[in-house]
């Protein structure tokens, strides 16, 4: 009967906790744009982070998108062939990198590589009490610290989509015309048929713009609230990458069903 | 920490590249270049039965896109569908064009495609196309194929 007790209050528990914790994290959000002013206003304050957070991870998302075009080349002409239809294989490509994989994988890398990044660090100034410190001096550390690693997730977010986006195509059709040898001009000229800008691209654009604020607010979020210990740093790093991949997949259905009814 | 300057430079490449791909992304992948409907005018036409098509399909003539399908709707008077097309401001049609709903290849999506009549006088903005010819309906092409065999084998069989 106790062991009954002790798991409902467990399970109560949790979720008061979970929703606390997201009333916080609103709350934290707010702050944060609030305190926005001084970055934009000192742009330098977040071309600083924009080079961690987006210059950094350029190589592994040039590299994985040039990849997961040429993955997509192969298994698309795959497809394609058996129905006969292997022209449109430039559509397929540039339809699914476009649409999903350019946002959605460039969403989670980003998570993995930057927020994770963003997170310890933030957890380790906070650990060692630097932003303590730079309360003491009358500086905001939300205003110097946490508003323009937010800003610089936000901007890098969809400029690396594009890139891995971009960079997919190419792989597509490296492998698809340069070593299967699918007509050319139908590759390209199919595709920009079936690519239409607002519908696929704009949609696209939006949907990396919402993931780069989802994985940069839950980033500083994280290593805000992180507990000041090794071991507290290093459960917020890994809370980072797993809530931020979790709510890039659950953002993107939810837009998607908003964006690609099939009207 | 790295210079200020060398740290400009490669945000400043990093944006530069991000704005890069979107551009590429846009005109080369997308079709923005090629269709814009700001200078375009718009055509209707009745069809008893528009098959598969949809929002965005293009309207062909000759092959060559002219136009993109803005809207279909239900006409409850007529009780046809009506479609009402953008058509690129290049291309005048005469009064007597007669549209078609046409799919491409077997399998493919459906489009509309105009064919131009001989008159002198052309197409205005919001005009409705008095000829059509509905989408052919696999299953409608089957019972009639199947209605005119058993036809056929009645008359064999007397």
């Amino acid at each position: 009967m106790t062991a009954l007790i002790n798991f409902l209050e467990n399970l109560g528990g949790r979720a008061t906790g979970s929703v606390h914790r997201l009333g916080f994290a609103s709350r934290f959000l707010l702050l944060t744009l609030r305190n926005s002013g001084l970055c934009l206003r000192r742009f330098s304050l977040v071309a600083r982070e924009i080079y961690f957070a987006g210059v950094l991870s350029l190589i592994i998302i040039l590299v994985s998108g040039l990849f997961v075009g040429m993955v997509l080349g192969l298994q698309g002409y795959d497809t394609l062939v058996r129905y006969g239809s292997s022209s449109a294989l430039g559509v397929l490509v540039a339809l699914s990198l476009v649409r999903e994989l350019g946002p959605v994988v460039a969403g989670l890398l980003f998570a993995s590589r930057a927020g994770s990044a963003i997170t310890a660090e933030i957890g380790l100034m906070k650990a060692t009490e630097q932003l303590a410190a730079m309360e003491m001096m009358a500086v905001d550390p939300i205003a110097r610290v946490i508003a323009p690693r937010f800003w610089a997730g936000v901007i890098s977010m969809p400029l690396l989509a594009a890139m891995f986006s971009g960079m997919g195509v190419f792989g597509g059709y490296l492998v698809g015309v340069r070593l299967i040898g699918v007509d050319e001009g139908s590759f390209w000229s199919q595709m920009q048929d079936a690519v239409d800008f607002q519908e696929d691209i704009l949609n696209g654009v939006i949907k990396s713009v919402v993931f780069g604020i989802a994985v940069s607010w839950i980033a500083v979020f994280e290593g805000y609230d992180a507990p000041p210990t090794a071991e507290g740093v290093s459960g917020a790093t890994t809370r980072t990458v797993v809530n931020s991949s979790l709510s890039i997949l659950a953002l993107d259905f939810m837009l998607t069903a908003f964006m690609f009814r099939g009207a | 920490m790295m210079k200020r300057k060398a740290l400009d430079l490669w945000v400043g490449v990093f944006v530069a590249m991000g704005l890069g791909a979107l551009l590429f992304l846009a005109l080369k992948v997308g079709n923005l270049a090629s269709f814009s409907a700001a200078e375009a005018y718009l055509i209707k036409a009745n069809f008893d039965n528009i098959g598969g098509l949809k929002k965005r399909a293009p309207v062909k003539s000759a092959g060559v896109v002219v136009g993109r399908v803005e809207d279909i709707v239900f006409d409850t008077e007529t009780y046809e569908a009506t479609v009402a097309m953008s058509i690129d401001r290049r291309y005048g049609f005469p009064k007597d064009t007669s549209a078609k709903i046409l799919t491409a290849g077997l399998l493919g999506e459906q489009y509309v495609g105009l064919a131009a009549g001989g008159d002198t006088v052309k197409l205005k903005d919001g005009e409705k196309l008095k000829i059509t010819q509905s989408a052919v309906v696999l299953e409608n092409l089957i019972s009639q194929f199947l209605f005119d065999k058993a036809a056929d084998g009645g008359k064999d069989g007397k």
